[in-house]
């Protein structure tokens, strides 16, 4: 059974693909990933302000007392040579490198336009095959129009596609007021790939303590709906490889995304529920589930329910629940 | 040989050739020596190589004693060792510098001179500390400046290896140590030429080894000791050759030529000074200056202090010498002189017995100087020749002070001066947490780098640790700059800070025609009217020119905040115009490059911003023709302030302490307390304000604040008579204390340091805006008027009757005044909160024994002292007797006042029928358990001593014992003696001590500020220091577990053991203090202490506290030994599990995070043992807290 895949011009033994997060910040689970299977592993990511702020925040602790007593001009070690917090990460990129052989995908997050986009370019050069580019702005300016917002979205695309040779893919979010449109814009402005989508942290409020809290909630199975429906919209409207994320837990989530239009899906919460053993049973499943059905290939069932191949693409399009109209023919 | 000009201060220029020429290196650290340590440290964890391409092995030991030691052993073992120290920590050293000269091997120390604590404590520069090792043998070898520290470091080294005799090469404390200066830097080949290799292979040779056995350090007799002692005497001999000759082999190599006595002036002078050290640089300033007035004047440097030459002084001095002035940096109580006057005196007495004389006998007088970094300027040294001038010169006296008891100063003119017109002079103000200093060194390198200019950089710190001032020094110019003194003469003169410009009076030694740098938020249209009076009188007099600029906008607008340090270093640039003004910004930038380069692109580039909108936002102010400010120059103190705090107090705070004569200071270094109150520095920004309609009065806020200027008290309605009307206050929730009363609490807004520990701590939201708490802060300045008034209203509520406090609890705890108020520590310090505690529940009768340290210089560096008495006149009674000594000095209060309270009560026992058998009974009996035990005692001792006074008046045979009986009688009242200090003390100098003390069973309370580094000195490893933690003296990460101090003491099995963390559980804290004290026997509590040393927001600290405790790292628990007589397990483990990885709690912390920066690999694998480390410990406590005690018989 040929479950090959290409996506950002990369050949992928499989469609699964580890997504960003935690589990890849061990070699030892990489490693397992391509032993599971895997046909990518996307790293996790390192943010525009974990870049400035850890240079911030190291300046910062190490001078500020400096200088402001006799008996101590300083409180820390002379400096000779800091391997800064993307030094590590880009150790992290070439140690992956090295231990396995599928590609290795880098993240980067970033929300402004700025010097950090110059780090894709180190990510490059630490080996990284393509890159995977989450932009995160939250646009809580009550004065900035959506275009404003939208074209910072297009620059930072820009500013680190002309940094890069190798392919980049953008993490998009479901909240532009034109997805489609965007979906296009971006492609415009380079990204090689869409990966949909990207689930925003959404924040909590403790009623004990008053307090704005994390809460991290895995993604559920029912998750996968939203992306299904926009990598079938967009399938064959955009030149580049599609990605889906969000709510894969299963071959048959597999099946229904890739028949959308899905280059790879993603998966991370199954993972961390389940272990990284799970895409081992995934791939078993989705190869039984094709032998099943006869399938040859997972190229040919690619797009095959998007809306341009389905026989009724506005079931796609509603956007509110109502009782089927029957033919008055 | 074209050589490198380096721009370094003299502790680098020592470290650099000691580090180069040496094998190993024993360290501990002593200010000022401290950084030669911690450069060798540094240099060896980047694996740098010394001359043989080794990496020499960098040691920290557990005291300058233990360092010493080593150095000994290695040295006997044939490596090639050094050691750096200073002051104390030399004098600890002196047991093992005898055996090293006896044993006649060859070694450097390298020692930053400092004084030695006698009445006082200081950490300045003078001789006292090298004059003390005069006997062990050692050679001593002074420099005089940054390039001669570099120079003699070298020449020592190699003169060592010939003549067999240890060295000591010394410079100036702070003044040489810490002097910036351009100077030529030896190469490696320079330093490899000198260094025979034949010679160090002797030494290697010398070395102990199974395969060539020999033995030292025998015991000797009567009979040999003598004769041993005397073999040495040909190496004595010979030495001062060996130096010489090292010297002219040194010339050939650099040019510069040394003598063991350099002669400066007129070849026929008549007049000469004979001194070492720094000094010496501004004596030969100004011998130049009147020589070319045509004075017939020398002077005699001395480079060679031991052995002393008296062949080599002799021929040094002119043939036409009449009178000699010895200038000593030293003082020697009762001596016939200072130590090199000595010298002189006995050279010269020699010289003329043998008939070797070429001169007549001179008048030769004696002189101090320079005591503690004291200035030394030109005034002065012509002072000491004009002294020379009188037919009779005053002998054995002081120049630099007024000595108004036995009269033995010289009168100089302050205005003197023989600076050069060509050296430029600038003086720059700037808070410690503004970069000011740091942007200073930048200027200096960049000016001594990027041009043929000489240059030097000073730099003054005041002594508090929050919201210190610095003044930076800067000369350069085309002269060589020999002034060892402060600028009075400034070209040029920039205030950071225009707060300062009410505060001191800062153009009083601005020049005519020089240029004043103002960083203000006001526009240049306003910003006159906001000048003070004086400084707009000086500028307009001294028709100076005026430049603005709002470095603060700049610093927000670029990310820079509150760090203006590059910001005026380029209006320094842009306005003195050394160079022009682009090649300035490119200099700047390549310093910034340097500098910030390792810490990362961002960095670099908000610096690159800043210099960029600097020029833009830089303006010149016309100087209008006329004064026309009302603002005055503030007050130091208020004039309600006590005598002494007026003449004396007052004085230092100002900044005129140098006119402070000798009859104004205590004899014997006795200080009142409660100064601190009258020092307002107003050096917060923002501070709290209470919003009372939020606040659950649980006082949180009041007990983790570190500076005591948060306060809540509870009265009665009819104490908010004549209250200021915008004084807040509510009626207190609580029934506890009676119905009807009220509470405030209040901020003492002038005292804040506004470092917002409080508002993190308060419990409470508000319920409309939940960003909002009980406290909340805001701008001081629109307050301060009122909150002046409020806090003075409040201050004199009376306090709770200390009988009513139910101190086991925490609000009701801070309702007890704070004896320890308004310290100079950091802003949020993590170890204040604790002492305060215990001023509050003990301060009325406590004694206070204090390591040198921080909390010895938070709570007893001049001007003020925070240690307080309340109103009936009781307070903690508070000394510092040395680092190493804390415990046993406590000890020695407790067997005192143990011997007093039982003397007192044999006395009593004595007098019983006099008395009265029922009082005597009843004070003998006494249980003192509590504040009201201790409140009836009180009044029964005062009516004893009432009773007594009466007996005098009716003189019966027993007058002896009566006075005795009241002079004692105090003592009848129960003391709580105290011992604290930090972990540098308690873990490692002073271990030995506090482990004999521990075991002696007495009633001390031992409190360990545990802030798991050498705080004071800048952050240097502890024992104390944890695993995976980076440090100086370890910056390549901790390599072995936090010693478990608390373990060891148990194991006494009679010492009450506790371990506290104030942030993570309040009420643990409190309750192990009352325990601890309660106790009757040794108490050991040992307090997590946050640290700006810890690299972390000291606002949130509190938090760190937390994480530490939850991780397992700082496991909460109490041991108390009474409680296994009572058939239950002495030891209880107070936190509740491992609750998060020490991880998750370390990497909120700078000096854990640090180290997966520069050593990622190794960090990864020490956290992970340090993770170990937790939880092997937490077993042990599991189990020992698992421990059931058998019942006893009983």
């Amino acid at each position: 059974m040929d479950i090959t895949t290409t996506y950002l011009g990369l050949k992928l033994k499989s469609p699964i693909v580890s997504s960003a997060g935690p589990l890849s910040e061990k070699i030892s689970n990489i490693r397992e990933m391509e032993d599971a299977g895997a046909g990518a592993v996307v790293l996790y990511s390192i943010f525009e302000e974990q870049i400035e702020h850890e240079q911030l925040e190291l300046d910062y602790h190490t001078s500020a007392h400096t200088e402001s007593f006799a008996e101590a001009t300083s409180y820390f070690p002379e400096p000779f040579d800091y391997k800064l917090g993307p030094d590590e990460y880009l150790n992290h990129i070439r140690k992956a490198k090295e231990a396995v052989d599928i590609p290795i995908i880098a993240s980067l997050n970033g929300k402004s336009i700025g010097g950090w986009t110059e780090y894709a370019k180190k990510m490059e050069q630490a080996g990284a095959d393509a890159l995977e580019l989450n932009i995160y702005l939250l646009p809580t300016d009550v004065k900035k129009p959506g275009s404003e917002i939208e074209k910072t979205y297009i620059d930072i695309v820009k500013a680190v596609k002309s940094t890069v040779k190798i392919p980049i893919a953008v993490k998009m979010h479901p909240f532009f007021s034109s997805t489609s449109y965007m979906a296009k814009e971006l492609c415009n402005a380079g990204a090689d790939g869409l990966v949909m989508f990207n689930r925003f942290y959404q924040p909590d409020i403790d009623l004990e303590t008053l307090d704005v809290v994390p809460n991290v909630i895995l993604s559920t199975p029912m998750a996968m709906r939203l992306p299904l429906r926009w990598i079938a919209m967009i399938y064959g409207k955009v030149n580049a490889d599609l990605a889906a994320t969000s709510g894969i837990y299963t071959a048959e989530d597999v099946l229904k995304m890739v028949m959308a239009g899905a280059k790879v899906t993603q998966m991370l919460s199954s993972l961390l529920k389940f272990g990284v053993g799970h895409i081992a049973d995934v791939t078993t499943n989705l190869i039984a589930w094709m032998e099943e059905k006869e399938y040859e290939s997972i190229e040919q069932m690619r797009g095959s329910m998007s809306y341009m191949n389905v026989d009724d693409p506005a079931k796609f399009e509603r956007a509110n629940y109502m009782k089927v109209l029957h033919s008055y023919k | 040989m074209d050589r490198k000009k380096v721009t370094i201060d003299g502790n680098e220029a020592a470290a650099y050739v000691a580090y180069n020429t040496n094998e190993v290196i024993a360290i501990y650290p002593i200010t000022p020596s401290s950084n030669m340590g911690e450069w060798c440290d540094a240099w060896a964890a980047v694996n740098k190589k010394n001359i043989w391409g080794m990496i020499p092995s960098v040691s920290e030991l557990q005291s300058e004693g233990g360092a010493s030691g080593s150095v000994h052993g290695a040295l006997q073992t044939g490596a090639l060792t050094t050691t750096f120290t200073a002051s104390q920590g030399l004098l600890l050293m002196i047991p093992n510098m005898y055996k090293i000269a006896g044993e006649l091997t060859s070694t450097v120390f390298h020692v930053s001179a400092r004084s030695i604590a006698a009445a006082a404590l200081s950490i300045f520069g003078d001789h006292s500390d090298v004059m003390a090792t005069r006997a062990t043998g050692f050679g001593l070898l002074s420099s005089n400046s940054v390039q001669e520290v570099m120079d003699f470091a070298l020449i020592s080294q190699a003169a060592t290896l010939e003549a067999r005799i240890p060295f000591i090469h010394f410079f100036d404390g702070f003044r040489t140590s810490h002097e910036v200066m351009k100077i030529e830097e030896l190469t490696k080949d320079d330093m490899k030429a000198m260094m025979s290799d034949d010679l160090i292979i002797e030494h290697r040779n010398r070395g102990l080894t199974p395969d060539r056995p020999v033995m030292r350090g025998t015991a000797q007799n009567p009979d040999v000791y003598f004769q041993g002692r005397e073999t040495v005497n040909p190496f004595y001999i010979a030495c001062p050759a060996i130096v010489q000759k090292q010297m002219d082999k040194f010339a050939k190599l650099t040019g510069r030529q040394y003598n063991l006595f350099d002669y400066v002036g007129v070849p026929d002078a008549e007049r000469i000074v004979i001194m070492m050290g720094s000094g010496s640089e501004a004596a030969e300033e100004t011998v130049n200056y009147l020589v070319s007035k045509g004075e017939k004047v020398g002077l005699l440097k001395v480079r060679l202090y031991r052995p002393f030459s008296l062949e080599h002084f002799i021929k040094a001095l002119p043939k036409t010498t009449k009178t000699i002035a010895v200038l000593d940096r030293t003082k020697e109580p009762g001596a016939g002189g200072e130590p090199l006057y000595l010298d002189v005196v006995n050279a010269i007495s020699e010289k003329y017995m043998a008939s070797e004389l070429q001169f007549t006998y001179p008048k030769i007088v004696g002189g101090r100087y320079g005591l503690s970094s004291k200035e030394f300027t030109p005034a002065m040294v012509k002072s000491v020749y004009d002294n020379l001038s009188n037919e009779k010169p005053k002998a054995h006296f002081t120049v630099g002070i007024i000595e108004d008891v036995t009269h033995s100063s010289l009168d100089f003119d302050p205005t003197f001066s023989v600076e050069s017109p060509e050296t430029f002079r600038g003086k720059f103000y700037g808070l410690g947490a503004d970069g000011t200093v740091g942007a200073n060194k930048n200027s200096i390198k960049i000016i001594g780098e990027g041009t043929d200019y000489f240059a030097q950089g000073y730099f003054v710190y005041d002594s508090k640790k929050s919201g210190s001032t610095t003044v930076s020094h800067l000369r350069f110019g085309p002269k060589e700059i020999k002034s060892t003194y402060l600028i009075r003469n400034a070209k040029f003169i920039a205030c950071h800070q225009q707060g300062f410009l009410e505060q001191m009076d800062m153009l009083k030694d601005a020049s005519e025609g020089a240029t004043f740098l103002l960083n203000t938020k006001i526009d240049k249209e306003h910003v006159w009217d906001s000048i003070p009076e004086k400084v707009q009188r000086d500028l307009i007099d001294k028709k100076m020119k005026l430049y603005i600029i709002d470095a603060y906008k700049v610093g927000e607008a670029t990310g820079m905040g509150v760090r203006i340090n590059t910001i005026m270093q380029t209006c320094f640039f842009a306005i003195s115009e050394i160079f022009p003004q682009a090649e300035a910004i490119d200099l700047i930038k390549n310093s910034i490059k340097k500098t910030y380069g390792a810490k990362g692109d961002k960095i670099v580039q908000m610096n690159f911003d800043a210099v960029d909108q600097t020029v833009a936002n830089l303006f010149e102010v016309t100087v209008p023709k006329n004064v026309t400010s009302k603002l005055q120059l503030q007050p130091p103190v208020s004039g309600n302030a006590p005598a002494f705090v007026l003449d004396v107090t007052a004085k230092i705070i100002a900044g005129e302490g140098d006119l402070l004569p000798v009859s104004k200071m205590p004899i014997d270094g006795t200080f009142p307390l409660s100064t601190t109150r009258w020092e307002k520095r107003n050096i917060a920004l923002e501070v709290p304000v209470w919003d009372m309609e939020t606040c659950i009065q649980c006082n949180k806020c009041v007990i983790v604040c570190p500076h005591a200027t948060i306060r809540a008290k509870i009265y009665e309605e009819k104490d908010l008579k004549d209250a200021p009307p915008t004084f807040k206050y509510t009626k207190f929730k609580s029934k506890d204390y009676g119905e009807d009363l009220y509470y405030s609490l209040q901020v003492a807004v002038e005292d804040c340091t506004g470092c917002e520990i409080c508002v993190d701590v308060c419990p409470a939201k508000n319920k409309k805006e939940t960003k909002l708490k009980a406290i909340n802060m805001a701008e001081q300045l629109p307050i301060r008027e009122q909150e002046r008034a409020n806090w003075d209203f409040f201050f004199n509520i009376p306090e709770l009757d200390r009988r009513k406090v139910a101190v086991s609890k925490i609000k009701d705890s801070q309702f007890l005044q704070p004896l320890f108020e308004f310290s100079g520590a950091c802003s949020g310090c993590g170890e204040t909160p604790y002492v305060k505690l215990v001023s509050q529940l003990y301060g009325d009768r406590a004694v206070i024994a204090n390591a040198t340290g921080c909390s010895s210089i938070y709570g007893g560096n001049l001007p003020t002292t925070p240690w307080a008495a309340n109103k009936e006149g009781r307070g903690p009674a508070w000394s510092n007797s040395l680092f190493e000594d804390n415990a046993e000095f406590g000890f020695g209060f407790r067997l005192a006042i143990d011997n007093h309270n039982h003397q007192a009560k044999e006395l009593l026992k004595g007098l019983a029928s006099e008395i009265g058998t029922d009082l005597v009974d009843s004070i003998i009996n006494a249980k003192q358990n509590d504040e009201s035990d201790i409140y009836d005692q009180r009044e029964r001792v005062d009516a004893l001593k009432k009773k007594l006074d009466d007996m005098l008046k009716s003189a019966n045979g027993k007058a002896s014992e009566i006075k005795h009986l009241v002079s004692l009688a105090d003592y009848l009242v129960k003391k709580s003696v105290w011992i604290m200090g930090g972990d540098g003390w308690a873990y490692d100098i002073g271990y030995g001590g506090l482990d004999h003390v521990l075991a002696s069973g007495k009633n001390v309370n031992v409190l360990v500020l545990d802030t798991e580094v050498y705080s004071n000195t800048g952050g240097q490893c502890s024992k104390a220091t944890p695993r995976a933690a980076v440090a100086k003296f370890a910056a390549a990460g901790k390599q072995s577990a936090k010693k478990d101090l608390g373990l060891m003491a148990m194991t006494y099995g009679n010492v009450y053991v506790a371990k506290i963390a104030m942030g993570a559980n309040d009420q643990h804290t409190l309750r192990a203090i009352l325990e601890a004290e309660a106790y009757d026997g040794p108490s050991l509590i040992i307090a997590y202490s946050h640290c700006i040393a810890h690299g972390i927001n000291m606002g949130t600290a509190m938090q760190n506290q937390k994480a530490a405790v939850d991780s397992g790292h700082w496991p909460l628990y109490r041991y108390h030994p009474d409680l296994e007589a009572e058939g239950k397990n002495p030891f209880r483990l107070d936190s509740k599990g491992l609750k998060i990885p020490l991880k998750d709690y370390a990497y909120m912390e700078t000096r854990y995070k640090m180290l997966t920066k520069s050593h990622p690999t190794e960090a990864a694998v020490m956290i992970k043992e340090a993770q170990q480390d937790v939880i092997r410990r937490w077993k042990e406590y599991e189990r020992l807290a698992a421990y059931v005690p058998e019942k006893s018989e009983k």
